[in-house]
Order: structure tokens, then sequence, then C-alpha cells
């Protein structure tokens, strides 16, 4: 991997500055069943194709944020910050779900 | 050649330098009495493609010995075993608007054309002497090595590697000129006419007596004049276009030219210029994105269809037609002498059929297979005589067989550019030096340098019990989390409750992950009702403000997480005499009424601002002082003054080890693993399995519906011995778990440990039997503490 990768805060930045921690994933609400959990947990789309992920500029600012990359060209079509519509509520909402269907 | 120890060096480019080393490679002794020609005679047979893979696997433990010779008969040259680091490697990371890769004339020119329509930064890469271009930054001798992802070209300039993101990258990499496949192809006195150019044109040096030339081209042809010019007396000139000889072929002794046979006649001579036409040096070009296609009216595969950005000057794309493809090889009638078609791997024409025959028809295996263009040219010269020679041998045309992919590197690299500076970061403490000026043995643990012990690591764990001790624990990570939601958010991440928390309290918390997995543990005392601070183990520190920080953008909570471990130092005052010496630093009443255990409190200490947490990893009264890293050193030597008539004593990390465990406190990542969760490692009451919610809270629900598989407990030795880490719980001769941590307790006299067993062994006074050293040690099962299980000295 040697890709540009365009911080939210820093701009575009080598790759190698960042940690990728996975594509978004939803987290149950309620008490989920074995198998909700464990998908949830274990279970990934792997898509080819474009997917929305989490990004971490570790030697830079140390924000995260989400990225929409296509993991078959490492083809990044944009990076944002979380939404923080809920910011100040106690209950927790929920991860960005993926909603960018695989090719 | 091999200079100054690096194998494989390209002399004919490699600038000589005063006092250089220079050795002959791939010969035993010198070339007229080269021993490996032994094994090349009698090895005909002996050393076919392949035979490595085959013949050479068994006995495995011949393995070794087979490799070094082998190694030695490939020409790989041999690394210095004992080398160590001999410069200093850097990267550099640059931009520029046009890089232009090749210095020759469409180079030049492609560069200075850029300079003039004044694009901005034009940087020209050579690997030989490059001219100066006004406007133009040169860097020679230096090489592209290759062209990655996201447009990187990282360019070796010997000491350093710069990794490049250009605007445009024009690449004029030429041509390369093809060897001709002939038995003897290999002696010496076989030259391509780019060499005889070079020893010519630029070193004025005559490359024979007697030439012969043979070429596919008119460029080839051209050294004539060249030859002429040095007084070499031209025998005959065979142009390729015009006749194709029959039989070709080369013959020596020992291993030089003496003659060139061509269709039977046999010439004498010393020199024979070569050329099977030109290839374009596409590599960087398709490495780039290009096709690459064949183009069977010249012979040769050209790139086309060239991504954005990316441009090609000069011969890499020539079009004009130059040349007859030459056939893929000449039958040499009855010469004797081998016919190369790998050169640096040294492949044969015949090793070729023979994989061909074995069933490797496949192009990318078959190259797999011989190694044909593995070596350190990379294919610049055996990869289309190669691919000309399978087309023939399968019936095929280059064209429907195509070429194996082009990966960098394009040129040789040293593995040392690759790795960089070599940097191995230390965190130190603000009080490092006080250690080491008391004589302790350092170590690391993670990044950080920490005092092993200060010589004796068993005495200082007893005088923690019986007096007084001091450690260093600014290594722990020490985190602020503040906000109004500071206290949801920490009931979220954590499975203990802090909702319940009194200002002023401490509270020892094991941080867990969805899956329900331990990942750290700490203390998080609560200084105000919106404001916690939270220490983490040493090691876990950045991945605990990274997970918060997670966390906290996928719940946008009204909470801010402050790093302060690099800012705050902090030391363990502990041992029965710990209050006293407290009480006489400080204003703040430090009664057991005043600082009770697991009390927070924040008060001058010797006039410094600290936070004093009164907490107990070691199990003896003790409290953590945390303050202002500047003042470490004063802190610490006024500990130690102060202390000095309470017989106060530095521990370090290895008493404190051995303390922790009479205590059956946890070190995360050494009695748990990446599959541990706090209630199988016996701490049910920190999860609080009632909260709405925390991450975790499912799995832990998961496992405990499901029943425990392994518990974490502690063992005590019948007779003293100490198994190692990782050691064997035996039962009815079948494992039963494994042992975490194991110490003698100079204080008990025992030999303790804790370790992952069973469910049925976990049960007080269970009888186990431990491997050491390959036999059976008894044991018994501890669920408490060995040291104060009631933990009446925490509270005294
Ligand atoms: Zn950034």
């Amino acid at each position: 991997m040697s890709f540009l990768l365009p911080c939210p805060n820093c701009g575009p930045r080598d790759v190698d500055e960042f940690a990728y921690a996975g594509e978004t994933t939803e987290r149950p609400q309620g008490t989920p069943s074995p198998r909700e959990l464990a998908s949830y947990i274990h279970f990934r789309r792997n898509a080819a194709g474009v997917q929305r992920e989490w990004w971490y500029h570790r030697f830079g600012c140390e924000l995260w944020f989400l990225a929409e990359r296509d993991t078959r060209t490492n083809e990044v079509l944009k990076t944002e910050l979380p939404s923080t519509d809920a910011a100040g509520s106690p209950t927790p909402h929920e991860p960005a779900t993926p909603d960018t269907p695989a090719v | 050649m091999t200079v100054d120890g690096v194998p494989n060096v390209r002399v004919c480019v490699e600038p000589v330098r005063e006092g250089a080393t220079v050795r002959a490679q791939n010969v035993l002794g010198s070339l007229d009495r080269d021993l490996l020609n032994v094994v090349d005679r009698i090895g005909g047979p002996f050393t076919p493609v392949g035979f490595y893979y085959r013949t050479m696997l068994r006995p495995r433990r011949l393995w070794p010995q087979y490799e070094r010779v082998l190694r030695n008969l490939a020409g790989l040259g041999c690394l210095d075993k004992s080398g160590r680091r001999s410069g200093r490697y850097d990267v550099e990371h640059r931009r520029a608007d046009v890089l232009v890769i090749g210095g020759g004339e469409a180079g030049v020119a492609a560069a200075r054309a850029a300079a003039e329509n004044s694009v901005g930064s034009v940087v020209l890469v050579d690997e030989r002497a490059a001219p100066h271009i006004d406007g133009v930054e040169t860097l020679a001798p230096a090489r592209a090595i290759g062209f990655y992802e996201g447009g990187l070209v990282p360019v070796d300039a010997g000491n350093v590697l710069y990794r490049f993101r250009a605007g445009k990258v024009v690449v004029a990499t030429g041509t390369v000129e093809q060897p001709l496949l002939f038995p003897g192809n290999d002696l010496v006195g076989v030259l391509l006419p780019q060499a005889v150019r070079r020893l010519v044109d630029d070193w004025a040096l005559k490359p024979g007596d007697r030439g012969v030339i043979v070429s596919a081209d008119g460029a080839g042809l051209d050294v004539v004049e060249q030859l002429r010019r040095a007084g070499v007396e031209i025998v005959e000139v065979v142009d390729l276009r015009e006749s194709l000889p029959s039989t070709l072929a080369a013959n020596g002794r020992r291993g030089r030219l003496e003659s060139v046979t061509i269709e039977g006649r046999e010439l004498a001579c010393d020199l024979l210029v070569m050329s099977g036409g030109r290839q374009p040096a596409y590599s960087l070009l398709a490495q780039a994105g290009a096709r690459v296609e064949y183009d069977a009216r010249r012979g040769i595969f050209v790139p086309v269809d060239l991504p954005a950005n990316v441009e090609a000057a000069g011969s890499v794309t020539e079009t004009e037609p130059a040349a007859a493809p030459p056939p893929p090889s000449f039958d040499g009638g009855d010469a004797k002498g081998r016919c190369f078609v790998c050169i640096c791997e040294d492949v044969t024409e015949k090793d070729v059929k023979r994989a061909l025959a074995e069933g490797f028809d496949s192009l990318e295996l078959a190259k797999r297979y011989t190694t044909v263009t593995m070596g350190p040219c990379q294919g610049r010269l055996c990869h289309l005589p190669s691919i000309r020679l399978y087309a023939r041998e399968t019936g095929s045309d280059e064209g429907a067989i195509g070429t194996t992919t082009a990966r960098p590197p394009w040129a040789p690299v040293s593995l040392g550019l690759l790795a960089g500076r070599g940097l191995e970061p230390a965190k130190r403490t603000a009080i490092h030096h006080r250690h080491v000026e008391l004589g302790a043995t350092m170590m690391w643990t993670g990044a950080w340098r920490r005092p092993h012990s200060y010589g004796d690591a068993a005495g200082e764990a007893r005088h923690v019990h019986e007096a007084l001790g001091l450690i260093d624990v600014s290594t722990l990570g020490k985190l602020l989390v503040e906000g109004p939601d500071a206290a949801a958010f920490l009931e979220l991440l954590y499975p203990n409750r802090f909702a319940d928390m009194k200002v002023g309290r401490v509270r020892y918390g094991v941080l867990g992950s969805d899956a329900g997995r331990i990942m750290d543990d700490g203390t998080i005392g609560r200084i105000a009702d919106d404001r916690f601070y939270v220490t983490t183990t040493s090691t876990g520190a950045d991945t605990v403000i990274e997970w918060f920080d997670w966390w906290n953008a996928v719940w946008g909570m009204d909470v801010e997480v402050v790093n302060l471990t690099g800012a705050l130092a902090a030391v363990n005052v502990a041992g029965p005499r710990s209050r006293e010496l407290l009480g006489r630093l400080t204003d703040v009443d430090v009664s057991n009424e005043g600082i009770a255990y697991l009390d927070t409190k924040e008060a001058h200490v010797a006039g410094v601002p600290c936070l004093i947490l009164r907490i107990g990893f070691v199990g003896e009264l003790g409290y953590e002082l945390h303050f202002a890293s500047p003042y470490g050193e004063y802190l610490w030597d006024t500990l130690l003054e102060r202390g000095k008539d309470l017989g106060i004593r530095p521990f370090g990390l290895e008493p404190q080890r051995i303390l922790r465990l009479e205590k059956m406190h946890i070190i995360v990542g050494q009695d748990t693993d990446s599959e541990s969760n706090v209630l199988e490692a016996g701490m049910p009451w920190i999860a609080k399995l009632d909260k709405d919610d925390f991450v975790g809270k499912w799995a832990l629900e998961h496992v405990q519906a499901r029943g425990f598989r392994e518990q974490l407990v502690g063992f005590e030795m019948a007779n003293g011995v100490v198994p190692a880490e990782g050691g064997q719980i035996v039962l009815d001769g079948r494992s039963a778990g494994r042992v975490t941590s194991a110490r003698m307790s100079p204080h008990l006299g025992k030999a303790i440990g804790m370790a992952w067993v069973r469910p049925q062994l976990a049960v007080e006074d269970a009888r186990i039997e431990i491997k050491v050293d390959g036999r059976l040690e008894a044991a018994r099962v501890r669920l408490k503490p060995f040291f104060d299980p009631k933990g009446e000295r925490l509270r005294a």
C-alpha cells in the first residue's frame, strides 16, 4: 500500500501515517442472539468494491474518521468525520452503518 | 563482482573508489583455474534446472550444506554473516512537478523542455552521470526502482531513498540490447554492443584484437566504427537482417573466447559482439499500469495505453522498425559450449526445454521453476529471449504467451536502503538517570526502559513488606476523561460501575472488547463529578487512548480524553512505613480516615502538587503519587532523603512482579491472552451484568450462560521448584492448563504462580502436577492471594 489518504484535518498524507480499523460495523441494539453477536464480532462483508471504513491518523493529528474506499483499486472516494448529530446524548448512537453496496 | 563485501555489483556502472576491495564473484580462485568449472564439466546432468527442488530435499538436515554450495554455484554471491550495519540509510519524502527517469537524449530533452516551460520543479534521475541542465535538479547516480500504487516512485540514490510523488512522470529508460542464444554465449569476450560503446567511447579501452560482429539491428552493426577506432581487426560482420546462418557457436578455452564457428567456418577471434535487437525497457511503465503488447513485426514487446500523468519519451516506445527478430536460438552444430538463456541465474536452453518437458508450460510457472529473469538483471537480458524460446518450443507465438508481470524493484536494491535508518526508540521516565546512578539493571518493557532491579530483587521485595520501598511507575498510561458525559462514557467502556462512585474514590477497572476479551487494566479515580483520572498498563497506554477516542467518535458523547502519560511522572511509596514518610511531606491528613484505602486526593507533597492514589498493587500500605514530570528527580530525591531513617529503598520491576504475584494481581498480557475474559480470569465482581449496556456485556453474558472452559487460579509448589512460564499443567497424563507466572516468593519462602486450568481444577487445594524440565512436580491450587488474603495490610 502506498496510496495517499486525505485526512479531514491534515489533507492528503501517506497511508503509512494512518492506522486502518476495518469496515464499519453495526453494533446490535438491545440483546443480540448468539448468532447476531457472532456476526457482529467476527463477520465482515469484506467487499470487493467500495466500502465504508474507519481510519485513525496515528502518526498525525490522532483523528478518527471515515473513508469510502474501493478495496480493488485503493481509490479513496471521500473521507469525513463521523456524524456528531447525537453529541451530548447519553444514549449511544450507532457507528456509521455500511450504506454503500458492495460491487 | 563483489565490491567491499557487497555482492552482485555491476562494476561497469560502479564508480571506482579509492581503497575499494573488488573481488571476482561466481568463480573459485581466478577464471583461469575456476574450480566451479569442474562441476560444470562433470555436472551437465548433475545440475539441471530445478534440481535442488527435487534432488536435495532429503535428508533435510543436509540442506544447509547443500544450500551453501548451491548459492555459490548459482553465482548469487554471499553475504558476510558477521557483517553489521555499515552505512547510514535515510528515507526522504519528495514532491516534484515533473520527474524524468533516464538521462539519455530523450530524458534530457524532456527535462529541458519542462524547465523551459516553467512547469515547476523538475527532477531528472539517471543511473550514470547526467549533464547539468538549468532549472533541473539532477539525481545521479540514482535509480528509480519501481512505480508503486498512488504514483509513488522510490529512487535509490545510494544512501538515501527518495520517495517521489510527482505531478507527471516521464519515463525515458530507453532500450536494452538483447543477447543472442548460441552455444558458448557466456564466454569472456562475448559482448553486447553497448559494452563496446562504453569501453571505447567512455573509457578508451580496446576490447580485443580480432572481432566478429553478429547483429539483428543496425545499431549493433554500428559498433564497427568504434572497434576500428580502437584498432580492433574486424574479422567478419554478420547482418542477421540479410542472412541467417544455420549454425553459430562460440568456442573457448578456460572460459575465454578463442573462435567463432559460423556455418562450419571457424574464425579465430577474441571478441564477439552480438545483438538480438533492442527491447524497450518498459518495466516502469508496465508497473505504472501500461499494457504491454507484442509487436510481431519487430519481434519485441512495447508498452501501450499509458496511464494518466505518465509519459514515455524516446526509444522506450520506439516505433521505427529497426530490427528483424532473430531466431530464439542458434544451432551450434557440434559445439561444446553451453547456450545460456539467463546469465544471472545460470539457466541454459537445455534447462528451459527440460522444464517444458516436465510440464511447466506456463510462462509464470516456468519462470519460478527455472528462475529465468529472477536474477539481479531482473529480466533485462533474458526476459525476451526466454519468451522467444518458449514460443518456439511450445509451438505458440510470443504474443499469445505474453510477458510475466513486471514487479518492483526494477533494479537491485540493498536491504539496508529499504530498512532505512536503524531506529530503536526508547522512552525514558523523568527519573531515568537516578536509576542509572543507583546501579539499576535496565530492561525493556515495550518501548520503555525500566529498572529490573537495583541488584537484589528478592531483597528489594522483602524490604517492601518489612519497611519501605519506592518505585518509579511513570510508565503507567495516564488519561484525563473530562466532560458532562465522563461517567456515562466510562460506564459504557468498562464492565465496572462508575456512576455510583463518589468523588475522591478509586476503582480497579478492566477494559474489554465487545468480544468480552481483556484489553487492559488500571485504576479509575474520580477527581470531580465530571472528571476522572484513568491509569492504564505501561505498554497499553497508546492502545487505550485510541480505543477511548474511537468509541467517543462512534458515540459522539460530550467528553474529552487527554493523554497525560508523558506530562506526568508517578512513583509508588509502599510498605508499612509509607504513611509515616508521606505524613512528613504533606499537610493533609494521611491517617486511615484522612486517606483511606482506594481514596484519591489532590495535595502538595514536598511542595509538589500531586494526585495521591492509595492503592495496593504490591500488597502493602502504599500511595501512588502522580505529578508533573519536571519534578521527577526532585521528588524522588526528596522521598529517598526524608525516608532515610525509615530505611527507604528503591525497588525495580522484578521485585514488583514478585509482590503482585503474592497478591494474585494479574498482569494483562502476562496472565491473560487474547482469549481471556474477566469472568474466567477470576474477577466476576468487575462485570456489572445488570447494567443496560457496556462494551463486552453480551459476550460476557454468553460466557456466563455457556459455562467456564478454563479459569485463572493460583498455585503453590509442593517442593519449591519454580516452573517455567508457559509450563504445562498435567492431569492424568494429559494437558489440563498452562502456567502464566511463577516466582519464588522470598517473603513466603514458597514457589508460587498463576495458571489457567480446567474449571474442575479451580477448587481450593486441588492437586495438580506441573511439568518442569520433563518431570512432573506436585502443586496445589490456591484461589485466594498467597499474601494477606483478607487485605488487612492494604487497609491498615
Ligand atoms: Zn490528520
